[in-house]
């Protein structure tokens, strides 16, 4: 009999598949640890005191943690209705645009809480901007959106190039970059919050749009699970021929769904740009829309899912840089290998311990 | 210059440019034809060339490097079917976890064994392919027109440049006149009749992403050995993507991938040369319009504007034998 029709509980399906594929997922990059020469348990132990140690380390892996729900959630709204969207990259990046134009334009007039809800829409504005037309091929001419969504990173990316070098670049200076926003048009550091809890922020730039990107993830479960465009979405996801038989507009619902991708992925931006750096600076995404696309799979396309997921990827983040002080052998590479790791095991081999997990459930439960 | 030297020129370095690109979009093709989408072709080229740089590096053989370049190409597109044949899983997961492995494990192992920031040892020159002077490319230097194409685009290349081009003829005899061709091709469109008919799905496919391991393989070694003289931090660039874009541009068809390899090519030739010149008429044009091209008439042949790219038709979906 095939194992794949048989029904495991939650409590596997979410919980102890997805740990034993991330333990797999640290056990091959340990190998590579251990394999120039360093000491694999040591280095998880650095990493954590480097990422959870301190105030100000941990205020680091949130800082890393806000990106990575943006771009989490946008993938998995996307995933939610059958379409995978690799654009996330491109789309922050334009969204990044978005929000520096706010900001540059408002900045010197009013303070940053009558700046910030503009922001939000100009960097979702124009990051559903990079979507939208991806979106319409599919929908339209049934182009693949993952290939249309990979030349749309591309084509971003020499366009803000473009921008960047020839437009915005402050005058007479060589880095292609924006000039630093006065204060009305930087996000505020969230100081407090790592107060609360005993600890300082310190240098790291732990910032207001951590409270907007929990707010997305509420929104967002409220979108998928109680509302008719989620259900439509979550429908059209799952069986396209059936939405078809229901009435749902194929057409409508991609367009509005990459939309909200795109527009999640662009409010990305706010946190590098207006919240640490208060500037636009090339390439400043960073493969955070990559990212996006593990913590979305970790995170079982559900909000609380990934913020745990980005959680997580914060965590390698943060870690992963003190790691490189302490551990000089060992670059900040060593963490796009855990990344690897992770969506190689978590994601493509998801299935792999299925079949051996379903059979030591049926043995000891007796069915 | 006049202009015919620039145009000669400005050839030579396309071609150049095109070569990895050709290699890849081959190696692209092979596994698409047969059902199974690979974003992965980036971190393959990265993969291979690093360790061909390694070999070519510690054993001053060109070969050996490009037995190392072949090898790893092979194991990253066997991780990639264990997980999309084997495991049923995403093939596009797959292919992004592998770019991610490849861009990661390059960078710390190059840092580990070499320590210098991420670049492997320059390469002796006997470790490298250079290029090769076709007989009678001086003799032939003055002859107006054929004379400068003859010994400055066509003569002076390495082995693997000529063996590139030589690969677009044999994919296409491959494909289209030999039995596996015919299966892997059959694979790609309907592979429940190819179960019917008695063939395994899963070895034939297997088969096609060892092929496609292979031309990757010369793609990487290309980059490092031939092109230039080391491993340098994420020295594919996005290569592997463009690569992608020609594949579909050249709707999976191996002449056309030439064709589109080609026209890639010199859109970055171009570019290099444009960069800080200014047109009669039109003035200064961006370089970001030629890197940006390729992926633009990707997209608008894609949106069926011109012709209509048609993928095969069960690509990106697992085969699962049993109902």
């Amino acid at each position: 009999m095939s194992t794949a029709s048989v029904s495991l509980p939650a409590w596997i399906n979410y919980g102890v598949i997805p740990l034993l594929n991330l333990v797999l997922a640290f056990f091959f990059s340990g190998l590579v640890v251990w394999a120039i020469g360093e000491n694999p348990f040591e280095a998880l132990q650095l990493l954590l005191i480097g990422a959870l140690g301190r105030g100000e380390g941990i205020g680091f892996t949130l800082f890393y943690t806000t990106s990575f729900i943006f771009t989490g959630l946008s993938v998995a709204v996307a995933i939610h209705a059958g379409l995978f969207n690799i654009g996330s990259e491109g789309q922050a990046y334009l969204g990044g645009l978005g929000a520096a134009l706010v900001a540059l334009s408002l900045d010197h007039y009013v303070p940053w809480y009558v700046t910030m809800p503009f922001a939000v829409i100009g960097a979702a504005l124009f990051g559903a901007a990079c979507a939208a037309i991806p979106a319409w091929l599919q929908a339209k001419r049934g182009s693949h959106i993952v290939i249309t969504t990979i030349m749309f990173n591309f084509i971003v990316s020499s366009l803000m190039n473009y921008v960047l070098v020839r437009l915005l670049i402050v005058p007479g200076k060589m880095a292609p970059e924006t000039r630093t926003f006065l204060e009305g048009g930087q996000l505020p550091k969230l100081d407090w919050l790592i107060a609360l809890f005993g600890g300082r922020l310190g240098a790291a730039p732990l910032n207001f749009s951590f409270l907007i990107a929990l707010l997305m993830c509420f929104l967002v479960w409220v979108l998928i699970w109680r509302t008719k465009l989620g259900y439509e979405m979550r429908t059209l996801g799952i069986s396209p021929s059936a939405a078809s038989y229901a009435g749902i507009r194929y057409a409508k619902i991609v367009m509005i769904t990459m939309l909200i991708s795109g527009g999640l992925a662009g409010m990305m931006a706010l946190n590098p740009v207006m919240g640490a750096s208060a500037r636009l600076q090339i390439e400043f995404v960073g493969g955070a829309g990559f990212v996006g696309i593990a913590v979305s799979l970790m995170g079982r396309n559900h909000p609380a899912g990934i913020i745990l997921a980005a959680l997580l990827f914060g965590i390698l983040y943060q870690g992963g840089a003190e790691l490189s002080f302490d551990m000089p052998r060992i670059t900040r590479d060593m963490i796009v290998v855990i990344q690897g790791m992770v969506i190689l095991f978590a994601g493509a081999l998801e299935y792999m311990l299925r079949p051996a997990i379903v059979r030591l459930y049926q043995q000891v439960t007796g069915k | 210059m006049d202009y015919f030297d620039i145009f000669i020129s400005i050839l030579g370095s396309a071609i150049r440019l095109s070569i990895p690109l050709l290699f890849t979009a081959l190696a692209g093709l092979f596994s698409e034809r047969a059902g199974i989408f690979d974003i992965g072709l980036e971190g393959k080229m990265l993969a291979s060339a690093f360790a061909s740089a390694c070999v070519a590096y510690y054993t001053g053989n060109a070969w050996a490097g490009l037995g190392a370049g072949i090898l790893t190409a092979i194991v990253f597109s066997m991780v990639h079917g264990f997980a999309s044949i084997t495991n049923r899983g995403n093939q596009i997961v797959s292919g992004v976890a592998l770019n991610f492995v490849a861009a990661g494990l390059t960078i710390v192992l190059g840092q580990a064994w070499f320590n210098q920031g991420g670049r492997t040892g320059q390469v002796p020159p006997e470790g490298r392919f250079s290029g090769i002077v076709l007989p009678g490319a001086d003799m032939m230097r003055d002859v107006p027109i054929i004379g400068p194409l003859y010994a400055n685009v066509i003569s002076g290349n390495n082995i693997l440049t000529y063996i590139a081009f030589l690969m677009v003829p044999v994919s296409w005899w491959v494909l289209y006149r030999t039995r596996f061709g015919l299966r892997l091709r059959a694979v790609g469109e309907n592979p429940g009749a190819v179960d019917t008919a008695g063939i395994s799905v899963s070895w034939l496919r297997y088969r096609a992403l060892i092929v496609t391991g292979f031309l990757a393989g010369f793609a990487g070694t290309y980059l490092a050995i031939a092109q230039s003289a080391a491993f340098i931090n994420n020295m594919s660039a996005g290569k592997g993507y463009i690569a992608l874009a020609a594949l579909i541009f050249a709707k999976w068809k191996p002449v056309p991938v030439m064709f589109a390899c080609l026209l890639f090519g010199f859109l970055d030739a171009f570019a290099n040369f444009m960069q800080g010149k200014s047109l009669p008429l039109i003035g200064e044009v961006p370089v970001q319009i030629f890197q940006a091209l390729p992926y633009i008439l990707t997209c608008v042949l894609l949106a069926g504007f011109i012709g209509i790219a048609r993928p095969p038709k069960a690509g990106g979906v697992p085969y699962a034998k049993e109902r």
